[in-house]
């Protein structure tokens, strides 16, 4: 942890390039993520190397303009080649993509060995970027010495924000539904090649700062991780970039910190931003309130245990109801209810904390309140049966299963319509008395 | 001669019966035919070839002929036309690092071409494209792994073993992520692709930092080295290449009902789930043995170019699984050889180009999906709807003036072209060149500005006009549609009624129509004349 105190003024400037790299990233990504065009970012990020040795060949200059306008330039054709591809070959989308992108590499590693003499242009640097050489490249501006990168990006930062927020409209309704966007009057195609043209954009201007690597990664999973947490817009733009931001800084703090929990130096910035990506997408994935792996998997433990929770009150009560001893035991309750052992310990458990059940040796038995609980279940099953068999005209062997599955999802309001559907009835389609409402009310 | 004509008419009727296509489009028949018988002979063709490949390969390795070629130094820019002499030694294979070169990726490009062409038709085309990137942080860990243990790290099974791992663990998390959560397989691929590189390029810059590390053989694995490949490795992608193709063709039956029709292949009790991994187990292999030899990227444009090319020419799974290898293997033949000519190609790049032109190519010319076959087909289909809708008109105009009593005697009316001009909305150049390919056809004769149908045009306008008010009755008794508006569905649909179809439009119509019924909305009247 001592790393961390040693940040100084240069550890700002990189940890600042990184946010504003990955929030422009992220801002654009939502859009790409939404429209499932994930990985054309990818596809552009490999692209561009033709763009930048045709801009080296034709300007003989390894000065940013021609390049940035060349990789620019093929990282829209990129779109447009794969879009083409797609109408007129009838391609599936993903393979067009990869057969352009793919081509277009390759072009660009044949004309860069034409080049090498020349140029320094090592494919390496373009995939792991120099974000660590950001403080070495200082230009004033009034009055201030500040990296270039740090302009470059927060300038392509800015440009996206402004786009996202004033064509945010048109962007929603164009990647949710193209066809009412163009029928309500605005070319979802225009909207589709703006965001290309801003994505090769922020792509070829983050290359040399951090590596195309990070912008791949922020322009598909922070978005990924919003969508995971999220179901309006708005609030999934606002959130990705927060996460993109988060994940540079803790990139940058992790390069420093993590490998010397195993004695070597540091390691790539730009790379650990990504995986710290990963990791928030991962957390998002498991641990989203609503839509989380692990926030679901609990959720319907929980359902499972409370309904036999429910089965082993009701169980109770039936056995007391035929024969008069309403108790057995845990092994009897796991017979009968088909339950594993370790569900059932836990339902017993929390059975008796709640008084719902008494143990007496090793026999259960209802409590007061669990013989309340247990005849409003028992009602709200019995009306069920009588209600399926006299209004929905099911006939009374099938009634059974269906009332078992509602009988957990049934208040006392819905008893109570019931009852009144089924005229008040005193037994079950079975011949089995149906329990009187309990709890004060009639 | 006879006999023979003959026969492949039958063959040609039998085809085209059997595909449901129309007989005059056989352009991909020889080929599909031929595809269908030599399916076999091709795997023993290959098998044996791949065989006699390998001894020759490894008589070179006892004995190498000739030094390898000297590469030129990097600060020549000019290309160089390669002499006689190297042509030579390229066609013939005679050096040893051009053979083993050449061999390994010809093996390779069938491998991936055939193992692509399922992976494509599965819609996971890019599925390679994120595996190869998850197999970085694999070869950075087996390296630190191995190192730690004193073993020497840079020895190719470990950092294959680390790079399959990894591989797996990619493919594995992006289908956890498909089928858990509400994220889709773009979004899964290029997450698990952009943090799993991500990861590979950390540890690879704690790798550079080790002591005896520099990791100068691992940043092979992202840009390729094909032209340093040796015997080793070329076997080594002949193995794994007859393994994945070996489980591709046991698998055939079972890989092509996963990609056409996966709830069906569920339904049939199919194990879909392990196919699946199956199918991607297979792309990693070919993906890990590749990786070395023409590197991430390229590797990619292998597993998908192939496949997508073979899909413009054919409709056949197994002609296409055929094809695509084949175009690999070209690819990678000609790719390799293109590299060893041309001392400053590389040669990774070289074989995607080649293999792009092949896609360039297909594309164009392709005999079932190409962009000309296509635009031949729509423009023969136009034409003949247009004609159809020539018969129509000269029929309803000449119906319309007949002179006895409204029985039409079609034949003998002529209708001028001005008033066939009013009755569509045709430009009087497309009219014009209907009319005069209905008169090759035989079907109308023109008379200066008159048009008048032949007897068999009669035949066929009749028929047409038929088939149309049967279709317009249809809609208005049973569709309920308005006499008014009957015409224009009609119209889009007379061009398509099968015999059959018509027959059971009588059978619902009740009454059968044995001539041709009368329009149940008003024709146009403009002038037709008498009979001359």
């Amino acid at each position: 942890m001592q790393a961390l105190w040693q940040l100084n003024g240069d550890d700002g400037w990189i940890i600042a390039a990184g946010v504003l790299c990955a929030v422009a990233a992220a801002l654009l990504g939502n859009f790409m993520v939404l429209r499932r065009m994930s990985l054309l970012g990818d596809a552009i990020s490999h692209a561009v190397l033709p763009g930048l040795a045709v801009a080296f060949l034709i300007s003989h200059s390894r000065s940013s303009l021609p390049m940035f306008l060349g990789a620019v330039a093929v990282g829209v054709l990129t779109a447009l080649l794969t879009e083409w591809i797609r109408g007129i070959g009838r391609v599936d989308e993903g393979a067009s993509m990869g057969v352009v992108f793919t081509s277009l590499f390759a072009l660009g590693l044949v004309l860069i060995v034409q080049a090498a003499d020349r140029v320094h242009l090592d494919a390496g640097c373009v995939f792991y970027g120099a974000i660590e050489t950001t403080p070495q490249d200082m230009v004033s501006l009034a009055g201030l010495e500040i990296p270039r990168t740090f302009i470059t990006l927060g300038g392509v930062a800015l440009i996206n924000g402004l786009f996202v927020l004033s064509f945010f409209k048109e962007l929603k309704l164009s990647s949710f539904d193209p066809a009412l966007a163009t029928t309500s009057g605005f070319h979802a195609g225009l909207m589709h090649y703006l965001l290309m043209i801003l994505v090769a954009v922020t792509a070829v201007a983050s290359f040399e700062a951090v590596g195309s690597i990070l912008v791949v990664a922020m322009l598909v999973v922070p978005p990924a991780a919003a969508y995971m947490l999220t179901d309006k817009l708005s609030r999934m733009v606002v959130l990705s970039m927060v996460l993109a931001a988060a994940a540079a800084v803790l990139g940058h703090v992790a390069a420093m910190v993590v490998p010397r929990w195993f004695g070597y130096r540091s390691t790539t910035t730009a790379s650990m931003m990504a995986v710290m990506a990963g990791v928030i997408l991962f957390l998002a994935v498991a641990f989203s309130p609503r839509h989380g792996v692990l926030v679901r998997l609990v959720r319907r433990r929980l359902l499972a245990w409370s309904i036999l929770a429910d089965d082993v009150v009701a169980l109770l009560y039936r056995m007391g109801e035929r024969g008069g001893i309403g108790s057995t035991t845990a092994a009897g309750l796991r017979e009968t209810l088909l339950a594993d052992r370790f569900s059932l310990a836990v339902v017993l458990w929390w059975l008796r904390g709640k008084q719902l059940v008494e143990q007496a040796g090793n026999v259960y038995r209802l409590g007061v309140e669990g013989t309340v609980r247990a005849q409003s279940l028992v009602r709200s099953h019995r009306l069920w049966e009588q209600y399926l068999v006299e209004e929905a005209g099911v006939s009374a062997e099938r009634i059974h299963d269906k009332a078992e599955r509602f009988e957990h999802f049934t208040d006392p309001g819905l008893r109570q319509e019931l009852s009144a559907a089924t005229h008040a009835p005193q037994v079950d389609p079975h011949g089995s008395p149906i329990p009187q409402e309990q709890g004060g009310r009639p | 001669m006879q006999l023979v004509g003959r026969f492949v008419r039958a063959q040609l009727a039998r085809h085209a019966f059997i595909r449901g296509k129309p007989v005059g489009d056989l352009f991909s028949l020889p080929f599909t035919l031929f595809v269908r018988r030599s399916f076999k002979f091709f795997l023993c063709f290959l098998g044996i070839s791949v065989t006699l490949w390998f001894q020759y390969a490894a008589t070179a390795n006892a004995a190498p002929l000739e030094t390898p070629q000297v590469r030129s130094t990097l600060t020549d820019r000019s290309v160089t036309w390669p002499t006689s002499e190297q042509w030579r030694r390229v066609l013939l294979l005679r050096d040893y690092n051009t053979r083993v070169v050449v061999l390994g990726t010809t093996l390779l490009g069938c491998a991936a071409g055939m193992v692509g062409s399922f992976t494509l038709l599965r819609k996971r085309a890019l599925m390679g494209d994120a595996l190869s990137h998850a197999t970085l942080p694999g070869i950075a860990l087996a390296f630190m792994v191995a190192t730690a243990l004193g073993l020497n790290g840079k020895s190719l099974p470990v950092l294959l073993l680390g790079a399959t791992v990894t591989g797996l663990l990619g493919v594995g998390t992006i289908l956890l992520i498909r089928n858990l959560t509400r994220l889709k397989e773009d979004t899964a691929l290029g997450a698990v692709l952009s943090v799993y590189f991500g990861a590979g390029a950390a540890l690879m810059g704690v790798v550079q930092q080790m002591k005896g590390g520099h990791a100068a053989g691992l940043e092979g694995f992202i840009t390729g080295k094909t032209a340093s490949m040796v015997a080793r490795d070329a076997q080594l992608i002949g193995a794994a290449a007859l393994i994945s193709m070996g489980a591709c063709l046991l698998l055939f039956k079972e890989l092509k009902l996963l990609c056409f029709d996966e709830g069906f292949a569920g339904s049939r009790g199919l194990p879909v789930v392990r196919l699946d991994l199956a199918l991607m187990g297979l792309v990693v292999i070919v993906t890990i043995v590749g990786l070395q030899a023409v590197g991430l990227v390229l590797m990619i444009a292998l597993l998908v170019i192939p496949a997508a090319a073979a899909r413009f020419w054919t409709e056949d799974m197994r002609g296409m699984a055929i094809i695509s290898s084949l175009l690999g293997a070209a690819g990678g033949m000609l790719g390799s050889a293109l590299s060893g000519l041309f001392s400053k190609l590389p040669s990774g790049a070289m074989i995607v180009l080649v293999c792009a032109a092949f896609f360039g190519v297909s594309m164009v010319f392709g005999t079932a999906r190409g962009i000309l076959v296509r635009l031949v087909r729509r423009t023969r289909l136009n034409r003949a709807i247009d004609r159809q809708h020539l018969l129509r008109a000269l029929y309803e105009a000449a119906e319309v003036a007949g002179p006895y009593g409204g029985e039409p005697h079609p034949q003998a009316i002529s209708v001028s072209v001005r008033d066939l001009l009013d009755r569509r909305s045709w430009s009087a150049s497309r009219l014009d060149r209907t009319i005069r390919q209905a008169e090759r056809a035989q079907l109308v004769v023109r008379l200066e500005d008159d048009v008048r149908l032949t007897s068999q045009g009669l035949t066929e306008a009749a028929r047409l006009t038929r088939q149309h008010r049967l279709w317009e009755l249809y809609l208005i008794t049973h569709a309920d549609i308005a006499p008014s508006k009957v015409d224009r569905d009609a119209d889009a649909i007379e061009h398509v009624l099968e015999p059959g179809i018509v027959a059971e439009l009588e059978a619902l119509l009740i009454r059968s129509y044995p001539d041709i019924p009368a329009s149940p909305h008003e024709l146009r009247t403009t002038g037709a004349h008498g009979p001359h």
